[in-house]
């Protein structure tokens, strides 16, 4: 029993954010626009939480995230539209997530070699070719892309998606092999002094990172009926970094409350149209300004008053 | 760790500063409330006002809205006034989808308008299917919009043609008019639009007897054509078809006329822009033809009035998008004074049963696949400027 009560505390925000918004469902509070907003904040929360892994733990500044979602949609698409049932949308939630982090690990054993600027070039011109290819195939429905994609992601996937890369990110983050990831974002010679293998680190780091990007990227294409290649251009990368950045890099907690004051923000500049860019590109601004770690820095909310509230809880029990 | 930081910092701006920049122009919308309240009916307009098609979405729009505002400025639909809710949905289909959700779920209009383009437009109609909502595109054109070849899309319509049509009916008028028997193909590989007037130019013109010589591609972007323009000028054939958008199209015709190639250049209705005179200049711009939804020289009055009053309201020549989106409006309003009452079903079975709607872009009946039969037109250029325009199909 003495163990399980600390995971009693550390679940309990998940456990109260499914119920609570199980409840407004149920309850006709929350419409399909509500939802749909929802499961936005959902994915975006998949999408970046694994880039942070990339870029804000092990960091390595990757653009080509994108790619790995594209990886993760089509695949999701191609296989839940053979087998139209819930079963097949589940092989391929999964077989997306695999595909993406099979090409993840093959494309970061070359380019994880690289440092800055010019593993930033490399991973964006992984995504491009990845987007090319999806263009010139036909399988993939070339430039029209696919469409009619049938939708199984009610609130139960959308949100046990998110919980599971939630949770395994942040187990792994503080596993020795986590640790070993921050190793090398804070000095990478003295890593490998100690002996730490820095490109496996990186790959592996690489690889985790793509597979759940595959998962954001399976969620978009259920959710949102049509994939196209061009939605996953370079400024959908620039997109879930812009997420990791305002959040904090190296804050699990900082990116989930980044993808929900974006998405908010996003919403209620929605009935502004005319001015709503301006407004979210000047907060962006200003957010970096005045607070250029971002929101979060490198802390987590369990290092706030928060958590020492629930660190006394877990201490009693 | 600082230069992470910098570099960090440094992409978080530019993202800022294309934000900013491809910021635009919208009405704001109002929220809550049913579809009908007292003397006004709601309609949704979900359209692409910023990112990369956003020329579409703000042509459309500006169509719309003059098509409102003479409604409601001669009393509205059987009394009661039209009031629009209008959303931008970034050129981005899941924007689309969430604006849409909130247009049917939120702001409860009785029918949607939008989005411009194909993509966006198959992105909300699982939503309006979902929610009995009507929605209507005036330039999704698509082969598979509303009718995949098995089913249709319950409460889509279209009043434009579809691609292949444009391609067949160019095919037959290079054929018959133009007495072309061989052809070359320049596409924009990048392009489903492209290719599927390609696709259906081939078929249908070697079913009249031609050959294709040969069939050459590009991707969107490019600038320099020569290397394509020189390997077509040592062969031999009677015309050239380059169903592309107007950005390639006006530097491949200025460039194919330099190298002193003459043949006609056939193109579809991504031609349709005063771009296109800008990039190949007036003297290259002869022996083209093109295929459109309307011509500003059709001597139609529905056509001179709406010219006339277009240039009036916003000052400007109107564009084939102004044009489809003044139909779309005037085909919304047609349809829910004709249902039979003000539900979503009502105005969709009004829809499906249009008969004979007069529009600028042509008249048109509903088929029983949700998109319209109409005539196209085949506008040819000399100078740089529309000369003739005939109707076919």
């Amino acid at each position: 029993m003495k163990t399980l009560k600390p995971m009693f505390w550390r679940a309990l925000p998940f456990i109260v954010a499914y119920v609570v918004v199980l409840a407004l469902i149920s309850a006709g509070v929350i419409n399909d626009y509500i939802f749909a907003i929802i499961v936005t904040i959902c994915i975006n929360i998949i999408l970046a939480a694994s880039l942070n892994l990339v870029t804000g733990f092990t960091g390595q500044f990757s653009l080509g995230h994108a790619g790995f979602m594209a990886l993760g949609a089509y695949t999701c698409a191609l296989i839940t539209m053979h087998f139209d049932s819930v079963f097949g949308f589940a092989l391929g939630i999964l077989g997306g997530a695999v595909v993406s982090a099979l090409v993840g690990a093959l494309v970061g054993l070359p380019t994880l070699r690289l440092r800055g600027d010019y593993l930033a070039i490399a991973t964006l011109g992984m995504a491009e070719i990845i987007r090319v290819i999806l263009l010139n195939l036909g399988i993939t429905n070339g430039a029209a892309g696919l469409s009619g994609i049938p939708q199984y992601a009610d609130w139960n996937w959308v949100f046990g998606l998110t919980a599971v890369t939630l949770i395994v990110l942040w187990n792994y983050i503080r596993s020795s092999h986590g640790r070993r990831a921050i190793a090398v974002r804070e000095d990478e010679i003295a890593a490998e002094a100690i002996g730490i293998n820095t490109t496996a680190v990186k790959v592996q780091a690489f690889t985790i990172g793509a597979f759940f990007a595959g998962i954001g990227g399976g969620l978009y294409a259920t959710y949102f009926y049509v994939i196209k290649p061009d939605q996953f251009g370079f400024l959908k990368s620039i997109d879930i970094l812009v997420i990791v950045v305002l959040g904090g890099l190296g804050s699990l907690s900082g990116t989930v409350v980044a993808a929900i004051v974006l998405a908010l923000v996003s919403t209620v500049l929605a009935d502004f149209s005319d001015i709503r860019m301006i407004i979210y590109s000047l907060i962006l601004v200003l957010i970096m300004i005045f607070r250029p770690g971002g929101l979060m820095g490198s802390k987590e909310i369990t290092d706030t008053v928060l958590g020492k509230v629930f660190r006394r809880k877990e201490a009693k029990a | 760790m600082n230069l992470r930081r910098r570099t960090l910092l440094g992409a978080t701006a530019a993202v800022a500063a294309v934000g900013a920049t491809t910021a635009c122009s919208a009405k704001p919308g109002g929220s809550g409330g049913s579809a009908v309240t007292g003397d006004t009916i709601k309609v949704g307009v979900n359209y692409e006002l910023s990112g990369a098609v956003a020329t579409y979405g703000q042509a459309s729009v500006d169509g719309i809205t003059m098509a409102i505002d003479e409604i409601n400025a001669a009393g509205g639909v059987n009394g009661k006034k039209l009031e629009i809710i209008s959303y931008d949905n970034k050129s981005d289909a899941a924007e689309a989808t969430t604006l849409a959700n909130k247009l049917f779920t939120q702001d409860n209009v009785l029918v949607g308008m939008g989005p411009a383009t194909s993509g966006n437009f198959k992105a909300i109609i699982p939503v309006a299917n979902k929610n009995g909502v009507p929605v209507v595109s005036g330039s999704a054109t698509a082969d598979d919009v509303t009718w995949d070849g098995s089913t249709v899309q319950e409460y889509a319509f279209r009043i434009c043609f579809n691609d292949s049509f444009q391609g067949t009916i160019m095919a037959k008028f290079a054929a018959e008019n133009l007495g072309a028997s061989s052809a070359v193909i320049i596409k924009d590989n990048s392009n489903d639009y492209s290719k599927g007037l390609a696709d259906a130019f081939t078929t249908e013109f070697e079913n009249q007897g031609g050959t294709i010589v040969t069939s050459e591609a590009y991707v969107a972007g490019d600038t320099d054509f020569n290397t394509i323009l020189t390997r077509i000028k040592g062969q031999s054939f009677d015309v050239i078809y380059l169903p592309g958008y107007y950005s390639e199209a006006g530097l491949i015709i200025k460039q194919a006329r330099d190298l002193g190639i003459t043949a006609p250049f056939l193109g579809g209705d991504g031609f349709d822009s005063p771009t296109l005179l800008e990039l190949a200049g007036a003297s290259a711009l002869n022996d083209v033809y093109f295929t459109n939804h309307y011509s500003s020289i059709d001597e139609d009055p529905t056509v001179q009035d709406f010219i006339k009053a277009f240039k009036e309201a916003k000052g400007a020549e109107p564009s084939a998008f102004n044009a489809l989106g003044y139909d779309v409006g005037k085909f919304v309003a047609d349809a829910i004074s004709r249902a039979s009452e003000l539900t979503g079903d009502a105005v969709q079975k009004a829809m499906a049963e249009t008969k004979g709607f007069v529009g600028v872009t042509g008249t048109f009946d509903m088929d029983e696949h949700h998109n319209p039969v109409k005539t196209i037109l085949v506008i040819g250029l000399k100078d740089g400027v529309q000369d003739s325009s005939e109707k076919v199909g």
